[in-house]
C-alpha cells in the first residue's frame, strides 16, 4: 500500500508539473522526482518481499495494509512538507523576504 | 534495515559530481541552459539533478519509513540492527542486495531519462535545421 500510493502521489505530481506553467518557481520537478525516487525503491523493497513470500505477497492482513496505508499517507504528508519548505526557502515570491524586511522596518 | 544508505551514499557522490561539473560549465561561458540561435540545450548539470533529486527524495521517504518500523533510533548505534553481529550481518547483506539494486534501479532510469531528452534534443534541432532549410 506505501509504494501504490506513493506512486499515485508521483503521477499526481508529476501531471501538476506537466500541466503548469510556473513549475520551475513552484519547484514542481523536484517534488514528483522525490516521489519517483521513492516509488523505484519501494517497487525493489516489493521485488525482494515478493521473491520471499510468493503469492503471499498479494494477500496481506487487513491490519498491515492498514498501518501500510497510514504510513503512505504519512510519507506523501513528509514528501509535501519537505517540498514546501524548500519553496519557502527559495521564496520565488519574495514574500517572506518583504514580511522580514517589513517587520525589522 | 538500512538499504535506504546505499542510494543515499550514492547521491552525496552524484551531488559533488554535479557541483563540479557546475562549476566547470560556468567557468566555459555555459549558464543554466545553453541557448544556440536554434534550440535551447539543457546542460549535463541539470540533468544529473534529476537523478539527484530521485536519490535524496527517495533516501529521505524511506529514511522515514525506517523510523516507523522502529530501524532507527536517536541513540547510538542508530541503526537498531547494529547493536548486535548478528543482526548486522544482515543488515549488510540487505544493503548489499536491495540496496544495491535500489541504486541501481534509480540510475537506470535516470539514464533512460537522459537517454530520452538527448533524442527530444536531436529530433528538435533536426526540425530546426530543416524549417531553416525550407526558409532558404
Amino acid at each position: 500500500m506505501t509504494l501504490l500510493i506513493t506512486v499515485f502521489a508521483a503521477i499526481a505530481a508529476t501531471l501538476v508539473w506537466y500541466f503548469n506553467t510556473r513549475r520551475r518557481e513552484l519547484k514542481l520537478g523536484a517534488l514528483a522526482l522525490m516521489f519517483w525516487g521513492a516509488s523505484l525503491m519501494w517497487l525493489v523493497d516489493a521485488v525482494f518481499e515478493y521473491a520471499e513470500l510468493g503469492a503471499e505477497f498479494f494477500s496481506p492482513a487487513a491490519a498491515d495494509m492498514l498501518n501500510d496505508s497510514y504510513l503512505g499517507l504519512c510519507v506523501v504528508a513528509l514528501g509535501l512538507t519537505i517540498w514546501l519548505g524548500m519553496l519557502l526557502f527559495s521564496d520565488p515570491k519574495g514574500v517572506i523576504r518583504n514580511a522580514l524586511t517589513n517587520r525589522k522596518k | 534495515m538500512a538499504c535506504f544508505l546505499i542510494p543515499a551514499g550514492e547521491a552525496v557522490i552524484t551531488t559533488i559530481t554535479q557541483k563540479i561539473i557546475e562549476h566547470k560549465e560556468s567557468s566555459a561561458g555555459k549558464t543554466t541552459e545553453e541557448v544556440s540561435e536554434k534550440s535551447v540545450k539543457m546542460p549535463f548539470s541539470a540533468k544529473i539533478k534529476w537523478l539527484n533529486g530521485m536519490l535524496w527524495g527517495g533516501s529521505a521517504l524511506l529514511a522515514f519509513e525506517h523510523i516507523w518500523h522502529g530501524e532507527i533510533i536517536p541513540v547510538f548505534p542508530f541503526l537498531t540492527n547494529a547493536a548486535n553481529p548478528e543482526d548486522a550481518a544482515a543488515m549488510l547483506h540487505e544493503m548489499g542486495t536491495a540496496g544495491v539494486a535500489m541504486a541501481a534501479l534509480v540510475t537506470a532510469v535516470w539514464g533512460a531519462m537522459v537517454g530520452i531528452s538527448h533524442i527530444i534534443e536531436k529530433r528538435s534541432e533536426k526540425s530546426d535545421n530543416d524549417a531553416e532549410v525550407e526558409i532558404k
